[in-house]
């Protein structure tokens, strides 16, 4: 009886949307270029990017406005989550590279 | 090397700064420049540690590697400027009568050598990995712009190190009774702004999820982006738009230290021996 309701209980947790409800954004980074680099993503709801870093060398994923630091080294990816954001243009880049690495984020 | 020098410098102003602190805290301590020397040497070690191994750190614990590494950095950070500002309120009297007195040798301040030798070694170990992997990507790059990157570098580094003194020497106008109240001052908001930093990044790796609502924005005014914000940030922890949990996390540093501070101090005084 312990059993299955234990089963039941995992059954329903299972059941529960992960807090990501929508699918990850991937994002490439490519010769210091984000691609897309304009990502939309749903206000008040948390979102994830997958960053794939297709370069040789690292770069950091910064952006002051979304409160992200998060190094990706050359040929890695990273997940990178985004919390529920305000309706609003929060721009990122790539550190490392900045005269070319610029994307935003458009919470909408 | 113009962007070698801006990214070197913007990094090396955290650890600078807290270096300039740290020394201006072990005023006349025998030892410090040891203490402070290997802090630095281990940093640089570990800097370059972290940096090669930041894949495998990134992977672990389903990605969020980084940045329960970086949290956990900074909150040993926070555990030693704690024990330091807790050991400086039972001996800071006595060390600054020290200081007063001929010689300048401050003997009582040994003790706490280590804690702010480590927290030299974090700060330098966090700015550093950065550093590193962006100078190693543009020596990957090779060719002329080599030379440029060893230039741009090294200037930054020197910047970097203006500031540590500039810090230490302004520290040191101050009376010798008063400084050491003043670094205490200066401890506690840095190790308050690094609590709140560790919490940004137990959010960004999916733990903490709670009160991340920015409470207020104050952008219009200093941006976290700037120099300014990024001096204020390390100084006091400023943020331009801080959530809840990094609030409440910035407060009870504050209020732990201080009531530990008193709890120590407090049965001297009844004796009236302070």
């Amino acid at each position: 009886m312990k059993k299955l309701l234990l089963g039941f209980v995992l059954t329903a947790l299972a059941a529960i949307p992960p807090v990501w409800a929508d699918e990850p954004i991937v994002v490439h980074l490519k010769n210091h270029k984000f691609s897309p680099s304009v990502i939309k993503v749903k206000a008040n709801k948390p979102s994830m990017i997958i960053l794939f870093n297709d370069d040789g060398s690292a770069d950091e994923f910064d952006s002051s406005s979304l409160k992200i630091e998060r190094v990706v080294p050359g040929h890695a990816k990273a997940n990178i989550r985004i919390r529920a954001l305000a309706p609003g243009k929060y721009p990122f880049m790539g550190e490392f590279n900045a005269s070319t690495a610029q994307g935003v984020v458009i919470a909408e | 090397m113009i962007s070698s020098l801006i990214i070197v410098f913007r990094e090396v102003i955290e650890a600078g700064l807290i270096v300039g602190i740290v020394l201006a805290a072990t005023t006349g301590v025998p030892g410090r420049a040891r203490a402070v020397a290997g802090g630095v040497l281990a940093g640089v070690l570990g800097a370059c540690l972290v940096a090669a191994f930041a894949g495998e750190i990134a992977n672990l614990f389903q990605g969020s590697g980084q940045e329960l590494f970086n949290a956990a950095i900074l909150l040993l950070a926070v555990a030693m400027l704690t024990w330091h500002n807790v050991w400086m309120a039972s001996h800071g009297r006595e060390m600054a009568r020290e200081l007063k007195a001929a010689g300048h040798q401050v003997k009582t301040g040994e003790r706490t050598l280590t804690a702010l030798s480590v927290v030299v070694g974090v700060a330098v170990l966090r700015e550093g990995s950065e550093v590193v992997l962006f100078l190693y990507g543009i020596a990957a790059q090779g060719g002329t712009t080599a030379a440029a990157m060893v230039t741009g570098g090294g200037l930054g580094l020197a910047a970097g190190g203006v500031i540590s003194a500039l810090m230490y020497f302004g520290l040191l106008t101050i009376p010798a009774g008063k400084l050491f109240q003043v670094t205490s001052g200066l401890i506690t908001l840095l190790a308050a702004g690094m609590a709140a930093q560790a919490v940004i990044y137990l959010q960004n790796g999916g733990w903490l999820e709670f009160f991340t609502g920015t409470v207020w924005d104050t952008g219009w005014l200093v941006q976290d982006d700037s120099i300014t914000g990024r001096l204020l940030h390390t100084l006091i922890g400023y943020s331009q738009a801080p959530n809840g949990a990094q609030l409440i996390a910035y407060g009870a540093t504050i209020v732990m230290i201080v009531i530990l501070m008193r709890m120590v101090n407090a049965p001297r005084q009844k004796h009236g021996h302070a």
